[in-house]
């Protein structure tokens, strides 16, 4: 480790921070309905929209019709993205000449892409035309992301309001958070990653003579245009195979740079939304501490780790850290940190292969999946997420002292608590339950690249990304074959829906309850004995749930590496 | 519920054709338009002639260049298209080797490689980038460690002086940006570039 090192990583925190109050103040301004600097241009398109839809955008909804409306929208982008791949070598901009893609194979991208998870079993530019690219992939990356973003607001509403039956209009949430939060935003960072050397073309792939007169087919595409949103709406799905360590797709550390804030940026916002609306800033500084705490202490452990490198590379005398598997442009340092940003937000691009991280290096990634990537998280998932597990912890708290619970003026009872229990409950059920099957399965262990522990975490890893939603992977692991192509697309669905569903019933249930004003005996959920007791269920209930699987995988495999032992 | 159904269908596909057709197609014509030479693909040309792109790492074998890092890309097996074959800075189908730490198959490759750049230049410690692959096995830079552990080589090959290498190394460094972000780094191709540049003269 080193002071430079040190010093990036605090960079990057300290453009986080800045960034959330104004962000916050923007997002909260968008979902009111009030007024921003760009409804002079984008106010006729809205209403054009809701002209098209038949929406009435004064009309609300109540929980069960926002979440109707939410999953039909979903069925629509499904077939959207399945019919493109099935039939791309028919369709234009495809100058690349690619064939049909296998119906397994757009079935677990349509998934993976409808549920914010990006999973890449596809290859990007030696299997998708630039048109699936555009219209399947980039346009669910907004669309996803802003769904994410719609539910978040709903489940605030509920905290906010009082005596409510609705939660807000999900085709309003949708269509403003896409016009005014995700398109402009993308429009400039963009044009900044086409400036640092990222294509944006709809030119075919170039054949160069290399130097030693060797050919050189370069692939190209309009990659910048997808890249902007694959980070802003924590989608991740990569243009090209390597995602964002292929120098096209993150040619400079200034663009790695940029990557990583549009990673975190409207996560990190959203608690600020949260604070400004249920009345209180401090609430949302809180909740992000919670974050901040859990987030520095994964960075640092995989930075060490990394930049101590492996026994095998310290046996040949080589220094410098653990390189395999990384851009000399990022180093230890930029590739650890976007290991650990891609997999505390829901994003999962990579700009280095987790799979030849050191054991421990890639344990923090995967413990931040398994923590449900709360720590700043998926755009608007990662606040729902995090809510969830405050549920708890004031529940937990209630009990210590028998009294019943209260959040931000609504009673915690039963009802929410059940539900926040199912959300927690059914993620393990999904990774553990798959990986027991995947590493007994003969056809499926055949995936595996590597041997021993690694191979166990590999197959663990793939169900930890695909029920997070996630889509970060060992990427060793074979996974575009029947078998992981339709469990991992059931992963990503069960984590994905089963999440939502049980959080928009708390959102509901919350909206119809009275607010009460804090009393003397209220539990102050703004100080430092908060974010101490959230943090402290977070590891209680995430150590309990995995600590077994993590000690199968990278734990055995960093004491096997000590001992010099390989497989 | 059946109300939803409309929206569903019709707000769907014209947020599609926004966010599907009408924004990337507008960045690529703007792009186009301020930064032509970084929407193309940041390529190279001499006599008239393609010979990569900045960006992108291409394959060095003879001594007389600079050699990148070693690269884990592969291409569809001409003889049998379910398997794969080697093809190092395979430019359409990036990836890394996905080895990870304890793994064997790393070991042996990693050792062959050490020793081989041992022989080659016994006097300087093996930079790890040197004998490390990259996560797109497409990395276009190496350490400046790496291009002076390989300078007596080249410079013997050339029949040039080691110092006019060497100094030819420094020329091509691009050092951390505002001194903090990123990593010293020597890009391959611009330096043989220099390196062919030099030579005709």
């Amino acid at each position: 480790m080193t002071v430079i090192g040190w010093i990036q990583i605090i960079l990057f925190c300290a453009i986080i921070v800045a960034l959330v109050k104004p962000l916050g103040w923007y997002m909260t301004r968008v979902f009111n309905g009030d007024r921003t600097f760009l409804s002079p241009v984008l106010r006729p398109v809205e209403r054009g929209i809701y002209w098209i839809g038949g929406v009435d955008e004064r009309r609300e909804q109540h929980w069960l019709n926002y979440t109707v409306a939410m999953l039909l929208f979903h069925v629509g982008g499904f077939f959207i993205i399945y019919g493109l791949m099935r039939l791309q070598a028919l369709l234009p901009f495809n100058p690349a000449g690619q064939t049909a893609v296998s119906e397994d194979l757009s079935f677990n991208t349509a998934i993976s892409f409808i549920t914010n998870t990006n999973w890449q079993n596809y290859g990007g530019e030696s299997t998708l035309s630039y048109l699936v690219q555009m219209l399947g992939l980039t346009h669910q990356n907004f669309l996803s992301a802003a769904t994410g973003i719609a539910l978040a607001m709903a489940l605030i509403r509920g905290f906010s309001r009082s005596s409510m039956r609705t939660v807000g209009n999900f085709w309003v949430d949708v269509t403003r958070c896409t016009l005014y939060v995700l398109l402009p935003i993308c429009v400039v960072a963009a044009l900044f990653l086409v400036w640092q050397g990222m294509p944006q073309t709809l030119q075919p792939y170039v054949d160069a003579t290399t130097l030693e007169g060797g050919k050189q087919t370069i692939a190209l595409g309009p990659v910048a245009s997808q890249v902007a949103i694959k980070m802003l709406g924590t989608n991740g799905g990569g243009f090209f195979n390597a995602n964002a360590a292929h120098p096209f797709e993150n040619p400079t550390a200034l663009s790695n740079l940029l990557q990583m804030v549009l990673i975190f940026a409207l996560g990190a916002a959203m608690t600020n939304v949260f604070g400004r609306m249920v009345g209180n800033e401090r609430q949302g500084w809180a909740i992000l501490a919670v974050m901040g705490v859990l987030f520095v202490a994964g960075v640092a452990v995989t930075y060490w780790s990394e930049a101590n490198g492996t026994s095998m590379l310290e046996a040949l005398g080589l220094t410098g850290g653990n390189m395999e598997g990384k851009e000399v442009r990022f180093g230890i340092v930029a590739s650890s940190l976007f290991a650990v940003v891609t997999t505390a937000a829901s994003c999962g691009a990579v700009n280095a292969m987790h799979d030849s991280f050191t054991a421990l290096g890639g344990m923090i990634p995967l413990i931040n999946m398994q923590l449900g990537e709360i720590i700043v998280g998926g755009v608007g998932a990662g606040l729902y997420g995090m809510l969830i597990f405050v549920i708890i912890s004031i529940f937990v708290a209630g009990l210590m002292v028998g009294r019943t619970p209260e959040y931000v003026g609504k009673k915690i009872e039963a009802r929410e608590v059940k539900m926040a229990m199912l959300a927690i409950l059914v993620l393990p059920l999904m990774y553990l339950g798959w990986t027991a099957v995947g590493v007994v399965l003969p056809s499926a262990v055949a995936s595996m690249a590597n041997a021993g522990p690694h191979g166990f975490t590999e197959v663990l890893y793939a169900y930890t990304s695909a029920t997070g939603n996630n889509g970060s992977a060992f990427a060793g692991l074979s996974g575009n074959t029947l078998f992981y192509n339709l469990t991992l697309a059931s992963a990503m669905f069960v984590g994905r829906f089963f999440m939502i569903v049980p959080a928009m019933a708390i959102a509901g249930s919350l909206a119809d309850k009275k607010s009460h004003p804090p009393s003397a005996g209220t539990f102050p959920t703004t100080g430092g004995l908060f974010v101490g007791l959230v943090v402290g269920v977070i590891l209680i209930i995430g150590g309990l749930t995995f600590f077994p699987a993590l000690a199968l995988g990278p734990i055995v495999e960093h004491l096997a590496m000590n001992a010099n032992t390989l497989f | 519920m059946l109300r939803e159904i409309r929206p569903a269908i019709l707000v769907l596909v014209v947020l599609t054709a926004i966010t599907g057709l009408a924004y990337p197609l507008a960045m690529t014509a703007i792009a186009g338009a301020i930064f032509p030479k970084q929407a193309q693909g940041s390529l190279i040309e001499k006599h008239g002639k393609v010979v990569g792109s900045a960006l992108i790492g291409q394959e060095f074998k003879e001594a007389k260049y600079f050699h990148g890092r070693p690269s884990a890309t592969v291409a569809p097996d001409p003889n049998d298209s379910s398997k794969t074959v080697p093809a190092p800075y395979n430019a359409a189908n990036s990836g890394g080797s996905n080895l990870g730490p304890t793994s064997k198959a790393l070991n042996d490759r990693i050792k062959e490689d050490v020793e081989k750049l041992k022989a080659e230049n016994p006097s300087s410690p093996v930079p790890v980038d040197l004998v490390t692959t990259s996560a797109s096995g497409l990395d276009p830079d190496i350490s400046p460690e790496a291009a002076l552990f390989q300078v007596p080589r080249v410079a013997k090959a050339r029949n040039m002086q080691e110092d006019q290498v060497r100094q030819l190394v420094t020329q091509n460094t691009q050092g951390r940006l505002a001194g903090v972000i990123g990593e010293p780094r020597v890009n391959v191709l611009a330096l043989n570039l220099a390196l062919d540049t030099v030579g005709t003269k």
